[in-house]
């Protein structure tokens, strides 16, 4: 009995929790990366007891991978050697962490993951419990296998008919953020449903699971169905049976609905993601970066609409245009099915993969007064480099139009008719 | 006793510490960076025992444990403030930075304000105004960490299961 988190935690604790209680859990995998791993082996060393269970410990390489500098060499040196001391076999540098974790099949529905990292809310989408820790916390999971939860009141939002051609699931979602601001989730488990939700592919509704962060969510829902088991199946390494678990008789702290149909493209302005206009409203601003990529839109399918949209064009000569892809599964499809030559041939610039420019220690850092469009989750004074630079957020289509113009752009003159 | 710095609404972590400097995990050099973009005068001017009075939201956006390891890296007492991101708060309480919820103390007390806080009974005095208030009590099994001094040093004397 239950909403979708009430429902996951239930399942996990042996017994039946409601929102509001402490709750302490077994979780199914420790995530963290270069960044929050140095940390968690700190207080890993200080409590001073062994890995409990090595399997669920997984360590990504991808904030600043391959290292831009000495310092961020030596963590991952230090790291390194953790991993080989401790044996531990799921060690990653084949992309963001996110993707990479869902695609090596460590995500399935009704599973609980910790992850150091804000974003670890991204598996939401496939029905899984996942939330961000800070690094101490790892280091405590990693010893313990365990970690304490306040089981979260839900706010179930409802997204309902379809959007119209050239409006992306970053869209609907930049536009939730502008009416729940970034503190309107904060301790709540999200849940997306309806029409909207139902008839959208699993890499699309990736997107909610993923801002749900941006708007201080503990966690971002989505109920797995028979496209959820689909994908699971054809795109990652996840063994099934998969578990369909869903909310039964919830009790919503607020529900929330929205009819998608009459949605414009929705840009976040500098500098909060809840600080959301509609394209329009800013179309014509010059803009010296356009940055593709990240956990929240550096999926193949994004890179297919951008590659839609600049074939046989270039972009603006004064715009760097940054294509880095989310993974090496998602690379070597772009590049089997010729999006990387399109890229180059427009004249974008197509990085490793990874976090890359999103982080602000490589890979595209911005200069005091540019201005930078980008498909990523955040836009925090700062986060790419100089504090007097700004960063509006968009979908991937409205980036690639942006990049052909060398200012903000409408992408729908560019889509073709049948692209939805 | 200590002098109050306070911060706007929604500060995230970027503002308290940018990314660029997480590439030690040295509180005392975190702390060299603390807030500088959003306050410059901070980590220059700080004293042991100063207090960071916030807005709602505080700490919102990474992960990072760098945020609330570089506050108390620059000798702060503890952090006021109306509301916490849901990842700071966890993140404050683990390493053991002291932070108190209370809307009235966050939303009156000024940059500069002489501010003497009870961090046992979550009583804040404001000795520039001379008004006092309560903080929120925090659930048990955080007072729990928090009288340890955070999780590693309570987990060197318990097992993870006597916290709930």
């Amino acid at each position: 009995m239950g909403t979708l988190v009430e429902e996951i935690f239930s399942r996990k604790a042996g017994r039946q929790v409601s929102a509001g209680e402490i709750v302490m859990l077994d979780v199914d995998y420790i995530m963290s990366h270069d960044n929050t791993t140095p940390l968690a082996i700190k207080a890993f060393r200080e409590i001073g007891k062994p890995v409990r269970f090595v399997d669920k410990i997984v360590i990504h390489f991808d904030h600043a991978y391959p290292a831009p500098n000495v310092q961020a060499a030596e963590n991952q040196k230090k790291a390194l050697a953790f991993i080989r001391e401790q044996g531990i076999k799921n060690f990653f540098h084949q992309g963001v962490c996110h993707q990479v974790m869902i695609e090596e099949g460590f995500v399935t529905p009704g599973a609980v993951i910790i992850g150091g990292d804000s974003h670890t809310n991204t598996y939401g989408a496939l029905g899984a419990f996942s939330t961000g820790f800070g690094s101490t916390e790892i280091g405590v999971a990693w010893s313990t296998g365990k970690a304490w939860f306040k089981v979260p009141a839900t706010i179930l939002i409802r997204l309902e008919g379809q959007t119209r051609p050239g409006i992306y699931s970053k869209d609907v979602m930049l536009m939730v953020a502008g009416m729940l601001g970034m503190d309107g989730g904060t301790y709540k488990s999200l849940e997306f449903a309806g029409s909207y939700i139902d008839a959208l592919p699993v890499h699309a509704r990736i997107v909610f699971a993923n801002m749900s962060t941006e708007v201080g969510a503990k966690c971002g829902l989505i109920a797995p169905d028979q496209k959820t088991i689909d994908f699971l199946t054809n795109e990652t390494k996840a063994q099934g049976p998969f578990e369909l678990v869903k909310a039964v008789n919830p009790v919503y702290e607020k529900v929330i609905t929205i009819d998608v149909s009459q949605i414009e493209s929705q840009v976040a302005c500098h500098p909060d993601v809840d600080n959301v206009k509609p394209l329009s409203a800013v179309a014509g601003m010059a803009i010296d970066q356009v940055f593709i990529g990240t956990c929240t839109n550096g999926r193949y399918e994004d890179l297919e609409i951008v590659a839609s949209i600049l074939k046989g064009k270039k972009v603006s000569p004064y715009t760097r245009t940054i294509i880095t892809p989310a993974s090496t599964v998602i690379y070597q499809k772009a590049m089997k099915n010729g999006l990387i030559d399109i890229f180059i041939e427009a004249g974008c610039t197509v990085n490793g993969v990874g976090c890359g420019a999103c982080i602000g220690r490589h890979g595209g850092i911005l200069a005091p007064g540019e201005k930078a469009f980008t498909t990523m989750n955040r836009n925090f004074i700062g986060r790419m480099g100089s504090a007097e630079a700004e960063i509006y957020l968009g979908s991937p289509a409205a980036a690639a139009a942006t990049a052909l113009e060398g200012k903000i752009a409408d992408p729908r003159p560019y889509l073709e008719a049948n692209h939805g | 006793m200590g002098k109050a710095w306070t911060f706007e609404d929604n500060l995230n972590t970027d503002e308290i510490i940018p990314a660029r400097y997480n590439i030690t995990i040295d509180p005392k050099e975190l702390a060299k960076f603390v807030f500088c973009e959003v306050k410059p005068d901070y980590p220059k001017l700080v004293v042991a025992g100063d207090v960071v009075v916030g807005g709602n939201n505080f700490g919102c956006g990474s992960s990072r444990e760098h945020a609330p390891i570089a506050i108390k890296g620059s000798g702060a007492k503890c952090v006021i403030a109306p509301s916490f991101a849901r990842i700071f708060f966890r993140n404050a309480i683990n390493i053991g930075l002291p932070i108190l919820e209370c809307r009235e103390a966050a939303d009156e007390i000024k940059e500069g304000d002489e501010v003497d806080v009870d961090l046992k009974t979550g009583q804040i005095y404001n000795l520039t105004s001379g008004k006092n208030y309560q903080a929120k009590p925090l659930p048990d099994f955080v007072l729990k960490i928090a009288a340890a001094g955070g999780i590693v040093n309570f987990l060197k004397e318990h097992d993870i299961e006597d916290l709930v």
